[in-house]
């Protein structure tokens, strides 16, 4: 039972109302939530520095190219899921999508797109670029309910490996939030997650933004890609 | 009044707001949103929403009183506003948001300030109901029984 309130659920929203919204939907559904009205302050609170990305650790191994895999964690919070608005000023939620999966710690955080418009292109491209759902505005509990499933495959695609990002695991980082109880939730559940994905993980090698799922991952939306 | 009579004041007087499309099921959602650990959510939301209104509504005022009219600006202002009108469940004002942006992109300055005409009215009539609705469920509380919705 607390594992389950564990997951902490980043929005991002330029509107006020759709913030106050979103985090009573999440709250409801007993996960953490932090609000904020931009992708900056968005990146900002995930603790990602432009210029420190691929410093350190990664220079002193390979070429700046490939995104290794770095124990070195620059989120300041864990952060189990993104949920953001499309249209934003400044850095629309696309531009903050990209951003998080361009970045070395932060791309395996699953991150989710609501728009109020439904525009096939912007959809497929969201998808594209590594989201994992698409909603429609006004956010239903139907749709916070499609979010557990990817906040779990996180949990559980670290077992007891360091990785970006910082998810599940133990001791060597400073993450605050309670490790030993997701370690419980790994044996039975594998069931439910891809084997392809898992396949991927266990290989420990250089993670890059999710393609081996199959199928339609939006079925929260009911518009046909034409 | 008794409690009795003043829920049926409200059930009649919500089914009302829905019947005339001030009111869709989005309203309703936010309703079901509501609990005792947040209840006065509804009312802080709709509160929020009068204010983000009267906001944008003075913008656009605004915007259409400029020599050459940023339809940019307009646009942006009238998507914000369809934005939260749909996520509160303030049909009429949102139907009103779609006509507008319609206006603006043909660049019609009379159309616009006709649109942002039936927003104001239709926002003021908005906010009058709702006022009364939740006027009713305070008097509900009041008289000791919880808000039947």
């Amino acid at each position: 039972m607390e594992a389950e309130s564990q997951f902490h659920v980043l929005a991002v929203d330029d509107s006020i109302i759709d913030r106050k919204l979103v985090e009573k939907l999440l709250k409801n559904s007993s996960y953490q939530v932090t609000t904020v009205d931009s992708g900056s302050k968005a990146l900002e609170f995930l603790g990602f520095r432009e210029h420190e990305e691929g410093e350190e650790e990664e220079e002193a191994r390979s070429s700046s190219d490939s995104p290794s895999v770095s124990p070195n964690c620059h989120q300041e919070v864990e952060v189990n899921l993104i949920i953001t608005d499309y249209c934003m000023p400044g850095m629309t939620g696309y531009d903050l999508l990209k951003k998080i999966k361009e970045s070395s710690s932060l791309r395996n955080i699953p991150v989710v797109i609501m728009s109020s418009q439904n525009v096939p292109s912007r959809i497929s491209r969201c998808l594209e670029e590594g989201a994992e759902e698409f909603f429609l505005k006004p956010l239903k509990l139907s749709d916070v309910n499609r979010l557990r499933p990817h906040m779990m495959r996180t949990k559980l695609m670290h077992p007891n490996q360091q990785e970006e990002g910082g998810e599940v695991v133990d001791n060597k980082h400073e993450i605050q939030q309670r490790n030993h109880h997701h370690q419980e939730e790994q044996p039975g559940n594998n069931s439910s997650i891809s084997s392809n994905k898992r396949k991927a993980m266990e290989e420990g090698l250089s993670v890059s933004p999710d393609r081996t799922r199959t199928g339609p991952r939006y079925s929260g939306v009911t518009t046909v890609i034409i | 009044m008794d409690v009795a009579q003043l829920k049926r004041q409200l059930i009649a007087f919500t089914e009302l707001l829905y019947r005339e499309g001030f009111l869709d099921e989005q309203f309703n959602q936010l309703q079901q949103l509501q609990d005792e650990n947040n209840p006065n959510f509804v009312a802080e939301v709709v509160t929020l929403f009068f204010e983000d209104a009267e906001r944008i509504l003075n913008e656009l005022a605004n915007n259409l009183d400029q020599q050459s009219v940023d339809f940019k600006k307009v646009d942006a202002h009238v998507h914000q506003l369809k934005g939260s009108s749909s996520s509160i469940g303030a049909q009429r004002i949102q139907r009103v948001c779609i006509i507008f942006r319609t206006v603006c992109n043909e660049k019609n300055v009379e159309g616009c300030l006709k649109c942002l005409q039936q927003l104001k009215h239709e926002y003021a009539l908005m906010k009058s109901k709702l006022e009364t609705l939740f006027n009713l469920e305070q008097q509900i509380l009041a008289a000791g029984g919880p808000p039947s919705i």
